[in-house]
């Protein structure tokens, strides 16, 4: 430990890494405890939260029907499938409008107009259209996905030093040689930004899109189990969900990490 | 402190008695025994042995040291910003437990240490808000300090909006507003470029000779300390303890050229880089219990 | 700027919305489709719509509960952020359980609510917006604290900054760029939220006509519940804008002198 790190002592505690993880732990554990006592001692009316117990049994049953596994897996290929567009959607429409300054003007207020539009309001249209069927979702998804994506895109096209851009061009890079030697290195950080925002959005849309108008998914099967009553179930299937959340999170950071640890460019994207 | 060997050549490295105050009420600050151990993770290291010295009031006294030896901590602990393991810290007569009122610190960092999302006026408003100053009185107090800094026409930029010897300036001034009894700058001008750092120092000495304020100035350079202080105590490196307490003798009305260039600013400045450069290999004062 | 550089900006800014806009008019203008009327049916039919009593039975509940839950989620996201992000020990103990609470979909919330008391009535709907939307906020205030410069802070303690001072002047705005990266993902989710909080059990509010409209087939009344819901985004949207310029102008202004500009 050098001098350097005690001087801050005084103020900020810095804890040691595995203290951190067992005070995580304890606050977990916590409010597990919490959650099990609560509706036990009758504080809060067992119907409407049960004990963590059981919807922790609950949650084991779960694992154990084929009809949930079904359900995870259409959820998670509905979010796989709308981010996989959405990305694709995403770089190549920002590289293209980042690269054609006419373009980026033109688009401008456009983009910014349409961005803030709420998903939602698709909603009554797509199901119009597609009913539920898993278009309805992924159109949703694609939708709200593609923004992220594409703004984080914008950004890091932006960033571009033009001292690089310019030397590329007088030494007579084709257009596609100067995307690929000097845009897409500055970008990808951004990108992978852009890929994190969209993960997390992803799933929140696919989720929606099944609980809203009923597209085969874990979504819908939290409806389905909240409006027949199965109260456990209901709050298993929702833990669940956080899970495959939380998971997606951390996976999607892991991914952004490991790329911009080799990047030399740091920058902070914002939030 | 009266003997004329400190300032003669290298030989002398004998520490000589901290300057005895007339009285105690003209002791501004009085450090005893301070020493600080850092301890973590099953790691001990002791940053300062033992530091004894007096200041007195209205003086100017620099601090210098090699690399590490433990002068942000020094400092530090006077501002109150870190707890001593062991030793007294005595402002105005009263012990030091947390920032003490009646001191203001300028730090290095002064882009830091001004708050961006004000404008100068209250940057240099803010404590005195806090100290209970009524408006009118505030207002005289922002308007002389900021004169006095030579910014009176910054009142209302950002802070990032200036150079950073202005940003520095505008922290020397919220500290003068304060009206310290104690003034304490930690390496203020180590980030500003040769030219601005020149300005800086003319600046506080000539604010320290209008105010009457009492300065600790901590510094890493040799040339700056001989040039600004009265006294300049040289420390050793870790553990640290006081080398010397060299006495200044150059005349009150420094300059930067004139003063920069006189034998007497050589042979201490030369003396004052003696000292440091045995503090690096590792020399002691004798008589130091091991 | 002059009145030539003014003209040509709107109209580049204008150019491709205007163009948008009529390609739309043109390929629906003699449309027969069942869902996708002609805009001029479309446009005709908005003020009908909406410019009567619906404003007052539908549209205000809804913005009304919009603001509540979003306010509510405000003041417990700022709060719980600046106590979390100034003590480590807190922040130990509640991170993992945070993470996992905002990774789930804040749609889900309702069903959940919904088993609580029903879902008629407006608290229900402002809970589920609130609590919705309080995780965005509070994660980036417990960053946006935790990132408040320790010069900052050592300079705060020097002066004897009071507590009160220390936390609105330095604290809350030295937070204030993060908070309001996290306030303006929340005010998305709000607004996600206040419709389909109104799918599941409302019969007055903005969500509430667009899906009634979209059930009983009345579809170019269902196209303008979608373009105002589009547009109530987009006006949420540009005020949250506003206030961030005004707010956060000394911040834009550290930015650029950082980067040199």
């Amino acid at each position: 430990m050098t001098v350097q790190a005690g001087l801050s002592e005084g103020r900020h505690i810095r804890l040691l890494p595995f203290r951190q993880v067992g005070l995580g732990l304890l606050g977990s554990v916590g409010i597990i405890a919490l959650l099990e006592v609560l509706p036990r001692t009758g504080a809060v009316d067992r119907r409407y939260l049960p004990p963590a117990s059981s919807m922790a049994a609950s949650l084991g049953g779960l694992l154990g029907e084929a009809d949930f596994w079904t359900a995870a897996g259409q959820t998670i290929r509905g979010w796989a499938f709308g981010l996989g567009l959405a990305m694709l959607l995403g770089v190549v429409g920002g590289v293209l409008i980042g690269s054609v300054p006419l373009l980026r003007v033109l688009t401008a207020s456009t983009i910014e107009f349409l961005r803030p539009i709420p998903s939602v309001a698709l909603i009554p249209l797509v199901v119009l259209i597609f009913g539920s069927r898993p278009q309805s979702a992924l159109i949703l998804v694609v939708y709200a996905a593609t923004w992220q994506v594409l703004l984080q895109v914008l950004y890091g096209v932006l960033d571009v030093d033009p001292v690089a851009r310019d030397t590329a061009r007088s030494f007579r890079f084709s257009r596609w040689s100067i995307v690929r030697t000097v845009v897409w290195p500055t970008a990808l950080p951004y990108v992978v930004t852009g890929f994190r925002l969209a993960a997390a959005v992803s799933l929140i849309l696919e989720v929606t899109a099944e609980l809203v108008i009923g597209v085969p998914g874990l979504g819908r099967s939290i409806g389905v189990a909240q409006s027949s009553g199965a109260v456990e179930e209901t709050y298993a299937l929702v833990i669940v969900v956080g899970l495959i959340g939380v998971a997606v999170n951390l996976a999607a950071r892991a991914v952004e990490r490991r790329v911009l640890r080799w990047h030399p460019s740091v920058r902070r994207e914002e939030a | 402190m009266n003997s004329t060997d400190a300032d003669q050549g290298a030989a002398a490295v004998q520490p000589k008695a901290p300057p005895k105050p007339s009285s105690q009420a003209a002791v501004a600050l009085n450090i005893r025994g301070l020493h600080k151990v850092y301890e973590s993770h099953g790691r001990r290291v002791e940053a300062i042995r033992d530091l004894t010295f007096t200041v007195d009031r209205g003086q100017l006294v620099c601090v210098v040291g090699p690399s590490g030896a433990g002068k942000t901590t020094l400092l530090r602990c006077i501002a109150g910003l870190l707890d001593p393991t062991r030793g007294e810290i005595i402002l105005d007569g009263t012990q030091v437990a947390g920032p003490p009122r009646g001191m203001a610190v300028v730090f290095q960092e002064y882009g830091r240490s001004l708050f961006p999302w004000m404008t100068v006026r209250q940057n240099v408003e803010r404590p005195l808000i806090e100290k209970g100053m009524k408006r009118d009185q505030r207002r005289q107090a922002v308007d002389a300090a900021l004169t006095a800094v030579g910014l009176s026409d910054s009142h209302d930029a950002h802070p990032w909006q200036l150079s950073g010897g202005m940003q520095q300036r505008v922290a020397i001034a919220r500290a003068v507003a304060y009206e310290p009894s104690v003034l304490v700058m930690d390496e203020p001008f180590a980030a500003v470029d040769a030219q601005t750092r020149a300005e800086l120092e003319d600046l506080v000495r000539s604010l320290w000779r209008r105010l009457g304020v009492t300065v600790l100035f901590v510094t890493h350079d040799i040339d700056e300390a001989v040039y600004l202080g009265q006294r300049v105590l040289v420390l050793s490196n870790r553990p640290t303890v006081i080398l010397e307490d060299v006495r200044i003798d150059l005349p009150d009305d420094r300059d930067q050229l004139r003063t920069r260039s006189a034998p007497e600013f050589g042979e201490l400045r030369g003396h004052v880089y003696e000292l440091i450069q045995r503090a690096k290999e590792g020399h002691r004062p004798s008589g130091e219990p091991v | 700027m002059t009145v030539l550089t003014f003209g040509r900006r709107l109209l580049t800014a204008l150019a491709l919305p205007l163009v948008l806009l009529t390609i739309w008019w043109v390929l629906t203008a003699n449309s027969t489709s069942f869902f996708w009327p002609p805009l001029s049916t479309i446009l005709r039919t908005f003020p009908e719509t909406w410019f009567g009593d619906r404003i007052t039975t539908d549209v205000l509940p809804s913005l009304a509960r919009l603001c509540t839950g979003y306010l509510l989620a405000l003041v417990l996201g700022i709060a719980g952020g600046v106590a979390i992000g100034l003590s480590p020990l807190l922040r130990a103990l509640t991170e993992p359980s945070l993470e996992f609470f905002r990774a789930i979909p804040p749609p889900v919330l309702v069903p959940v609510i919904a088993l609580f008391a029903g879902y008629t009535g407006s608290l229900s709907k402002i809970i589920t917006i609130t609590i919705g939307c309080v995780w965005p906020i509070l994660l980036n205030t417990v960053e946006g604290v935790r990132a408040v410069d320790e010069v900052l802070l050592d300079t705060a303690r020097c002066y004897h900054l009071r507590w009160r001072s220390k936390l609105v002047h330095v604290i809350l705005r030295g937070a204030s760029p993060q908070i309001a990266a996290g306030a303006r993902q929340a005010l998305s989710i709000a607004v996600i939220l206040m419709v389909i909080s109104e799918l599941f059990g409302a019969n007055h509010g903005l969500g509430a006509s667009v899906v009634q409209f979209q059930r009983s087939f009345a579809i170019p009344q269902m196209w303008t519940g979608i373009i105002v819901l589009g547009l109530l985004g987009v006006a949420l949207s540009a005020i949250f804008r506003i206030v961030e310029h005004f707010a956060l102008a000394w911040y834009r202004g550290v930015r650029d002198a950082d980067r040199g500009v």
